[in-house]
């Protein structure tokens, strides 16, 4: 078994939200809300689940762009060949940190800086990161646009972000994220605002990527059958909390939890001729199930497949 | 079945500084009543200028330079605006892509509705309108109470089935959905695709949606055209076009379309961009990212220009010969 790169354990994030700037009664959001998983060295897990279910959230807080609340986050660390926890980690140790851990953003209109050239933005990182000399770091520029498709590169490299098109865009961003050479990177619904006929030269440019780099991703999404051309692994998130985790191919021919499985029947079908079953269920009820029984636990029930069972019972796993 | 609608070689184009942007070229296609008419392509394509021509709603530097659209056999191109305001809404209506943005902020929802019925029945007491506006609220699975609230009180999904009940507020017989679930999340969109369903069956709507997702014109439609550049380039029954597509930018779709279902395959991406509109093809729109494109293609000498190719089933020209 391959080395893990991540370990997540019961990460919590909790937001506060007053009613009103005087009032004293604080709202808990219970944004994320004890979610474990592991990640494994070149492997693409996808985090799959409704818009507010608290993927983002996860994806921040992995990242260190938003403290986590409670829980552990362990990454493995290149350089002593270790797991090191991220709370442990000062000053220089975040910046070994974030070298290796990335982020890829949803938007790639608004995640460039509109003001720099295409150069500058792939540049930056390096800059930061004291990486190299001044020859190097241009070099390691033109090597990473030709390596994400951008050729030739001296026609991309003085150039702004308006001038070139949304596909570009997000290749732009996914050079300045590889530039690190990062052994993780968070893809936030990378593709989800492009066009189609772009949007599988992005995926197959970040599979390709994978491999050649040995790179990890945390892959975020809400269609279920984006996470099945990118992932190997794919983790069902519903309010805050991970209710089903398998393989992906095990996951969509053997979904468990009634929410995977209202998940999956949500996904059209690109043939006329295939009927899709519908699956109903009642969210509400099983937001109560998931609030009133706090000591849910994941079962695997063969071949790592993991289910969150919501009452002492095996509530929903009809045997 | 007559047909309901029909669009014969319609062209337009929006006058701008740079020059005439060909947004819609000599497009003609049909939609019979009860039918579900499918608008496919990428961004950019003209599927949103055809939608806003056929309601008369496109913008002031749009010219329409040729063509007819007949809409229950009465041209709606060259009506006084009077007389649109009469075919609007009652004839014909649109949910519009955003429906963030398609509520006035400021105005209760029940109220923005009562407003397209009064300017259409002004015969009809308040009373009457609320009725109807619960009843449609109930065909869409909204409470009535939703009448009273404000936009932004209301989630994305329930906005998106307001604007449908809004939509069908004055009986039209035909809907333009313009991917009305783009900004929503699936389980959201496969709500609001079941309401448009039940909808169009309860009251034998015609459909005309729009969208850049080819799995949800699946589900969707009886019959679909593929855009391009402006133009249609492969029209036809939306099975025949799935089991058999002629035109390479319909393969080239359907191949970098990723499923749930089948066998897991690898998906070909699409190179490239579609063409500037602002300069004239010539020859084949497709040709520069087509990945088989036959030497006559290439040097674009072949013209555009449908050719039947199965029953009801057309293509362009060139790709039909090329492949």
């Amino acid at each position: 078994m391959s080395q893990n790169i991540l370990e997540v354990r019961n990460l919590v994030k909790h937001f506060e939200v007053s009613k009103s700037v005087f009032s004293r009664n604080k709202k808990i959001v219970k944004a994320v809300d004890g979610i474990s998983f592991d990640i494994k060295a070149g492997e693409t897990l996808g985090l799959v689940g409704q818009s507010g279910c608290g993927k983002t959230t996860t994806a921040r807080s992995l990242c260190l762009l938003d403290p986590k609340t409670s829980g552990s986050v362990n990454f493995y660390n290149p350089d002593t060949k270790s797991m090191e926890s991220i709370d442990k980690i000062d000053e220089d140790g975040i910046r070994v940190f974030r070298r290796n851990m990335q982020m890829i953003f949803q938007d790639p209109y608004e995640s460039l800086n509109p003001r720099w050239t295409i150069k500058d933005i792939i540049k930056e990182p390096l800059d930061i990161h004291n990486i190299g000399s001044f020859s190097e770091r241009e070099d390691a520029v033109v090597e990473i646009l030709r390596t994400v498709g951008l050729t030739p590169p001296e026609n991309y490299m003085s150039r702004y972000p308006h001038e070139i098109s949304g596909g570009q865009r997000q290749r732009v961003s996914i050079a300045r994220t590889l530039v690190m050479k990062p052994k993780f990177v968070v893809c936030d619904e990378p593709t989800s605002m492009l066009d189609v006929s772009i949007r599988i030269s992005i995926m197959d440019l970040m599979l390709n990527l994978a491999k050649e780099l040995d790179v990890s991703y945390l892959y975020i999404t809400h269609d279920l059958a984006v996470a099945r051309y990118m992932c190997n692994r794919i983790a069902v998130m519903f309010n805050g909390k991970i209710v089903e985790i398998a393989e992906t191919e095990e996951l969509l021919n053997n979904p468990i939890h009634p929410y995977t499985k209202r998940l999956i029947s949500s996904i059209p079908i690109p043939d006329p001729s295939y009927k899709r079953e519908q699956y109903e269920m009642n969210f509400d009820e099983l937001d109560n199930i998931i609030q009133n029984n706090p000591n849910e636990k994941m079962v695997n029930i063969g071949s790592e497949h993991f289910v969150a069972t919501h009452e002492t019972k095996d509530f929903f796993i009809e045997s | 079945m007559s047909d309901l609608l029909e669009v014969k070689n319609l062209s337009m184009h929006y006058d701008t500084l740079d020059g005439n942007v060909d947004a819609v070229k000599d497009i003609s296609f049909s939609v019979k009543s009860g039918e579900s008419f499918g608008l496919v392509g990428e961004s950019g394509c003209g599927k949103t200028s055809v939608a806003m021509t056929l309601l008369q709603l496109q913008p002031d530097n749009s010219v329409i330079t040729e063509g007819s659209i007949k809409l229950d056999g009465k041209e709606l191109i060259g009506l006084s605006e009077n007389d649109l305001r009469q075919v609007r809404w009652n004839s014909i209506s649109i949910v519009f892509q955003g429906a963030m943005n398609a509520w006035n902020p400021v105005i209760k929802i029940g109220e923005q509705i009562r407003e397209a019925m009064r300017e259409h029945y002004p015969e009809n007491s308040k009373q009457e309108n609320i009725d109807k506006i619960n009843e449609l609220f109930k065909m869409v699975g909204l409470d009535e109470t939703i009448s009273d609230r404000f936009p932004h009180e209301l989630s994305g999904g329930m906005k998106q089935r307001a604007v449908i009940a809004l939509a069908l507020s004055c009986n039209p017989k035909i809907i333009i959905a313009d991917e009305p679930t783009t900004a929503l999340d699936v389980v959201i969109q496969d709500q609001i695709l079941n309401e448009i369903k039940k909808v169009q069956d309860l009251l034998g709507l015609s459909l005309i949606y729009i969208s850049h997702d080819i799995a949800v014109i699946a589900e969707m439609t009886d019959k679909i055209a593929v855009m391009y550049a402006g133009s249609i380039v492969e029209i036809g029954p939306t099975q025949a076009v799935f089991e058999s597509p002629k035109h390479s930018y319909t393969k080239a779709l359907l191949d970098s379309t990723p499923s749930i279902r089948g066998e897991k395959k690898k998906l070909q991406s699409l190179d490239g961009e579609p063409p500037s509109l602002i300069n004239e093809i010539i020859g084949c729109s497709f040709s520069p990212r087509c990945p088989s494109p036959s030497s006559s293609c290439k040097n674009q000498s072949v013209e555009m220009g449908l050719i039947e190719v199965g029953k009801d089933h057309f293509a362009d020209k060139c790709c039909s010969e090329c492949v």
